[in-house]
Order: structure tokens, then sequence, then C-alpha cells
């Protein structure tokens, strides 16, 4: 339970258990039993996995194996602020790499992590469907657009 | 069965219904390259190499899983399937560690010999240095990520074969790996080591541990004695690492060679396995006598019982204590044989020779230095003792055929047909039958006990007791066997179980490739060599015999239990990992 800082994460970690040992021996329900794991606590813990892996009798290789490759399941909680910085063809070409570089430096992050004091966490997205206004991301659900590196500073300011 | 009839580089081939391509191919001797392909093990089309043209399809077709249809017309070798499949070697090799000369696997690499049957000469694509660190945390097996070309075979032999599941594919793209879980390094997941894996690898991903060098180096040392002991099931295949043909029966040679490399004695692991029969015999019959736990369960494969471990805990009671053949012989070397010769245990060095690789972790084991010493210092592979044999210039059509070593070299084809499946069992029941009835066995071969079959069973009439057997090889057979006997109405009296599809003749540590096919004719060696031998009773072999006169007293005695016997661990299925309560 070393995962759970606070008592409502206790709460929702029993019935998680309670939720997953519904499942026993039904290999086929790991993808919908993991999507209720990461959207009630914002990511997957590690003794989870191993309890589904042993209550629908997946091969624990198998259930990192579907959490690694989809970008929906996170290791690690999601920070109080998410940025999704957008690598899409569009942003890409007009220098979302850069902008990203910016963010990393700033606040020390790379992409797939989230900062020690769990304000900040960092991902690229692939597309966020605003091409016109590229390079774009997101913060939370407030659109970032036409960045630059030098705007992140001033940007990432807003969020404490 | 309904046939088809196609045309193959415009040769006509009639074939069954549901075949694929590659298959009907193959049977007009036309050879698709394959690299991800193992037959109906591992058939994904996900490496490209084996495709082909189709006529009227739009694109080239991947031979391994394209099913054939009536009329169909198919080229393997048209300019678009040669510049197709180069480019794919040549995307494929755009990562790959470019260091061939100095790879574990040079020469025997599928990867190597595809670009050189393709004539690669040059690649011109560069991708990124792979840079992942080698895990060498097991004694068993190397896995060098940095060499994987991602075809699957290793996670499709570890999954369906042998029920393991150590190893999947993680993360994706070009991240993709296969790891155990959360990247885990082997030794800290329930890896069995049975080097299945090694087998089917195409490159040098994953490999044995290899320990020649310590050998040479104690062969160096004029301290150390150096002994050594080879296992049943290397005599038919260490034959094929030298340039032999398949299921070769090599044993005076391999002798020879031994010696050549400049070993004092050379042993025979076969001499071990009969004085097992004698132990485990003793062992059943006491057991059954006593109401004992039944059934019994072999203990001679490292691969099975770390398996029993991991994920059969509640089966531990049911193996049978005795230590397996190999370590065994180690604990007579550096105590009984110690003792004959005059000489300090901590001089004499022991090394055997093994189609395994989860014997180089037995070896390891706390439990296997009764003695105060390790009972096995080094434990060589087949293929390794080939590369010491190789460096050594040793040419075994050129050699003369040689004998064991007294006293531990004595053996009877009981302890020979350890190596193939259904062995110790056969091995067992003569010896056995013998113990119940006390009249002599006249019909020795057991040959409802052979084959390739999964699972096997038998009945066999002893004076008044049924004596009901059951064998498994392969741990995905095993695990089906110990479904069915989970509820203990079985009424099974002993079980053989091997890690390996074929028993130890298919080996994780055996001579690459090992296939069905090889795994058939390194059986029929093995049957053979038993037929070859004068006695073919373990508890008549004439040096197990005067051990116990001289030195063991009687078998499951007080000197047997402390050398010859062993115990067990629960280890867990995830060994480092806990799941919330």
């Amino acid at each position: 339970m070393e995962n759970s800082p606070c008592q409502c994460m206790e709460e929702s970690y029993q019935e998680l258990v309670k939720f997953i040992n519904q499942y026993e021996g039904e290999s086929e329900s790991l993808i919908m039993v993991l999507h209720k794991i990461q959207e009630t606590l914002g990511f997957v813990p590690v003794d989870l996995q191993v309890k589904v892996a042993d209550v629908l009798r997946v091969p624990i290789s198998k259930v990192f194996g579907v959490i690694s490759f989809y970008a929906f399941f996170t290791l690690k909680p999601k920070g109080k602020y998410h940025i999704s910085v957008c690598k899409g063809t569009a942003c890409f070409v007009r220098g979302a790499s850069k902008v990203l570089d910016a963010i990393e430096k700033k606040i020390g992050l790379v992409p797939g992590d989230t900062t020690n004091d769990g304000k900040y966490s960092l991902e690229i997205v692939y597309c966020l469907g605003a091409c016109g206004l590229s390079p774009v991301m997101t913060i939370n659900k407030e659109v970032h657009a036409r960045l630059t590196p030098q705007r992140i500073p001033e940007i990432l300011a807003e969020y404490t | 069965m309904e046939m088809v009839t196609l045309s193959i580089d415009n040769q006509r081939v009639e074939i069954e219904a549901g075949a694929t391509i590659l298959e009907a191919a193959k049977k007009i001797n036309v050879d698709i390259p394959t690299l991800c392909y193992i037959e109906e093990i591992n058939e994904i089309g996900a490496c490209r190499i084996c495709v082909v043209e189709v006529q009227r399809a739009k694109a080239l077709q991947a031979a391994c899983v394209t099913p054939i249809s009536q009329n169909m017309r198919v080229w393997t070798n048209t300019p678009a399937v040669r510049k197709a499949r180069r480019l794919t070697l040549e995307l494929i090799l755009s990562n790959h560690p470019r260091e061939c000369n100095t790879c574990i696997r040079s020469l025997n690499c599928e990867l190597q010999k595809l670009a050189d049957r393709f004539g690669i000469r040059e690649i011109r694509f560069w991708g990124d240095d792979l840079s992942y660190t080698i895990d060498e945390s097991t004694p068993s097996i190397v896995r060098d990520t940095n060499k994987c070309i991602l075809c699957r075979r290793c996670v499709a032999v570890c999954d369906q074969v042998q029920n393991v599941r150590a190893i999947a594919p993680q993360e994706r793209g070009f991240k993709t790996t296969i790891a155990p879980a959360f990247h885990l390094d082997l030794a800290d997941v329930a890896c069995v080591l049975c080097g299945q894996c090694t087998l089917v690898c195409p490159t040098a991903a994953l490999h044995e541990r290899d320990q020649t060098e310590e050998v040479w180096a104690a062969l160096a040392d004029p301290k150390k004695h150096v002994v050594v002991q080879t296992a049943p099931a290397t005599r038919v295949s260490l034959g094929e690492e030298l340039g032999m043909e398949i299921g070769s029966i090599v044993t005076g040679q391999m002798v020879a060679a031994l010696r050549r490399l400049g070993f004092d004695k050379v042993f025979d692991t076969d001499f071990s396995a009969d004085l097992t029969i004698v132990e485990e015999g003793n062992e059943l019959l006491h057991r059954i006598k006593t109401g004992g736990v039944l059934p019994m369960i072999t203990s001679c494969s490292p691969g099975w019982i770390k398996f029993v471990e991991h994920f059969y805990p509640k089966f531990l009671p049911n193996l049978s204590t005795c230590k397996s053949p190999q370590q065994m012989l180690g604990a007579l070397i550096k105590t009984y044989y110690a003792e004959k010769i005059g000489l300090d245990p901590a001089d004499i060095f022991a090394v055997s020779c093994m189609p395994c690789t989860a014997k180089k972790f037995e070896a390891q084991r706390e439990e296997m230095r009764n003695s105060g010493y390790p009972e096995i210092d080094v434990v060589l592979t087949t293929r390794e003792i080939g590369r010491m044999l190789r460096q050594a210039g040793i040419d075994f059509n050129k050699l003369p055929t040689e004998d064991y070593d007294d006293p531990l070299g004595i053996s009877t084809g009981a302890g020979l047909i350890f190596g193939a499946t259904g062995g110790v069992m056969e091995a067992a029941l003569r010896t056995v039958y013998e113990l119940i009835t006390g009249e002599e066995l006249e019909e020795i071969n057991f040959t409802v006990v052979r084959g390739l079959e999964g699972v096997r069973e038998a009945s066999v009439q002893a004076g008044d007791l049924t004596v009901k057997v059951a064998v498994a090889h392969g741990l995905g057979h095993a695990c089906k066997l110990m479904e069915a006997i989970k509820d203990g109405t079985s009424g099974y009296h002993f079980i053989e179980i091997m890690c390996c599809p074929g028993g130890c003749i298919g080996g994780g540590g055996q001579s690459i490739p090992t296939n069905r096919e090889i795994r058939e004719k390194r059986i029929a060696a093995i049957y053979t060599a038993d037929e070859l031998m004068t006695i073919r009773k373990s508890h008549l072999n004439p040096s197990v015999q005067k051990l116990y006169e001289d030195f063991l007293e009687k078998p499951l005695g007080k000197k047997s239990h402390e050398l010859l016997h062993t115990h067990y661990t629960d280890r867990g299925t995830a060994p480092h990992l806990k799941a919330s309560e």
C-alpha cells in the first residue's frame, strides 16, 4: 500500500481490489480492468498489476506489455498540471521539438514522467486536432496555441 | 481430405486444403527463407522475409501465413520478391550491432546466413544505436536486447510450449523490447532457465552463459585435479556441433576428446543416473508401503524443479527428494572419489557437460554443497563443449573411441535412456519390477512410455501391484498432467516429467538448431545406444553395487540421505513483486 498517499486513495484501493476480484480467470477482461484502475487512481500501480495478473490469470509479463504499449496507461500518477505537447505532423514541422525542449528544460522532466513534487507531468501526443494553431499543447484542459520556446516560461508561470 | 492444386514457380503442387504457401513450397523442395517462423509455434508473418508474389494479389504475401487456394499461382524468386527481401534485411540490419566476428552465434546465426544468402554488401540505412544493458543476472541465460530482431520466437516458445511466460513484448514502436514485466532482469521473475528461448533465437539476443574460460583456466592450473562428467543426451548431440550427421552417437570419441583437452578423469552421468534409479526406485516403494505422498514425481530436470517451485508449490512434497544425477555424481566426486584417491576435495574441480542451461542454476543452489564444497564447479552446455573442441582443433572423425574412467564411469542402458522423454520411467520400471517381484524381468523395453506424445500413461503389473505411471515432456504438457492430478484421484504412483520437449535430448543447451525432426533422430540414437549396452538395468550396475558396499551402505541410508537427497523451496510466481491483498 506504499503507493497510497491519503485515506481516500486507501478506500479506492480497497474498492479496486474488490472490483478486480470479480474477474477471476477472465483474461479477456484485462484491458477493461486496467482502464478502471487508470481512471480511478490516475495510474496503474505495480502491486495492482500483480493483483490483476493473479486474479485474471494473465502472465504479469503480458499485463505490463499491455500497459507499456498503450499511452493511455501510466505507471506514475499524473501531475497537478498535465502537459500534452503535440508532435503531430503540422506541429512537428512548425517547431514542436524546440517547444518540447524548452518545457523539458524548464521543469526538468522527460515525456512520460511526473515531477517528484507531483506538480507537473509531461506527455507527447500525436495530433490534438488543432493543426491551424500549431505548434500546440494542452495543460489540463486549456489549449495553448502558436507556441514558441520563448513563451514557455511565461505560460508555465501561470500554473503553480 | 480435400486436395488443392496450385503452381509454385511454374511447378504443379497438390496439397491438403488449409495448407500455407510455405508448406506447399516445402513439398516440392522450393526453399522460401523464413526468420520469425517456427512450425506450429510461431506462425505470425511478422518478419516479411518469406514474402512471395501471388497472381492477382495487390501486394507481396507472407508465405508462412497465406493459405493456398485452387489454381493459385505463386512465384518465390522474382525481382520484386528479391528486392523486398533485401530491403527487409537491410532494415532489420539497420540497428543490428555489426559485431558478427565477436558474436557467440557467429557462423550459426540465421540473420547472418540470410544476409549472406541475399548478398547484402551494403546497408543503406543507419538506425539508432541501441544501448540496452545486457542482462547477465542468471547463471544460465544471457539476454542481449541489442541483438534482438523482435521475431517473437522466444515469446512463443516461453508461452505456448513451456507455459512460463517470463518474457513478452514491452513498450511499442522503436522502443519495443522482449523483456520480463517492468523490464526486470530474468533472475527477478519466474523464469525456469530452461533455455528453450536460446534454441529458437535466430541471433544472439538470448544465449547460454559461456563458461568455457573458467574451464580452460582450471585445466591449465597444475594444482587442480579436473574431472568431467557427461550427461546421457550429450553423446547424441555433440557430433552435430562438430559437423557430423544429426543423431550420431559419439560416446567414445567424446571421452577421447575430453581426455585430450586435459581432463584428469572422464566420468559418466549415466553412472549416477543408475544410482538415481536405485535411490528413487526404493523411495517409490517406501512411499507406496508407508502411505507416503503419491504420485511421486521425478526430480532430475532442474527446469521442471524450478517450475514446480514457482507455479505448483502444492506439489513440492510429491517431488522425489533425490538430487539429479549431475548433483549426485558431484557429491560423490567430492567425497567418495576424493577419499579413494587421497585428494583434498578443495583441489578437485568438477565440470559437467550437459544438454541444459538450467543445470548451471542447479549447480549454484545452496543445497548443492553438502560436502562443504560446491558439488559441481562449472556446468558446460553441449554448445560450449563444442566450442572448446573446435578451439583445440579436435576432429571426432579422426579420434579413436575410448572408455570412461572407473569407478564413476561404469553405466547401463537404463542410465543412458534418461536422455529421452520416458527414459527415467522406463529405467525405473526395469528396476522397480525386479525389486517388487524378486524375479528377472524378461521384456525390458517398455515402448509404451516412449515417443513424443505430450502426455503418456501406462499400467505395469509387478506381482500383486499394478503400478500406474504417467510421463510428460515440455512444461505445457506437464501443466496438463498437473491439472489432471490436482484433485488427487488419478491413482498414479509415479510420474516422470522432463522440462524440455523430447526430454534432455531437446534441452536448452543442445546443438542449434533443435526441432522436432532433430529431436526424433536424437531419441532414436539414445535407444540404439541402449540396445548396445551389455547391462541394461540400473540395479545391476557393478559400480553402483560396489558403491553401496564400500561407502553408502544401503539405498535411502544415512549417507545417501546426506549426500544424494535434497529439499525444495516455494518461490512464488512473482518473486520480486507483491500483489495487493
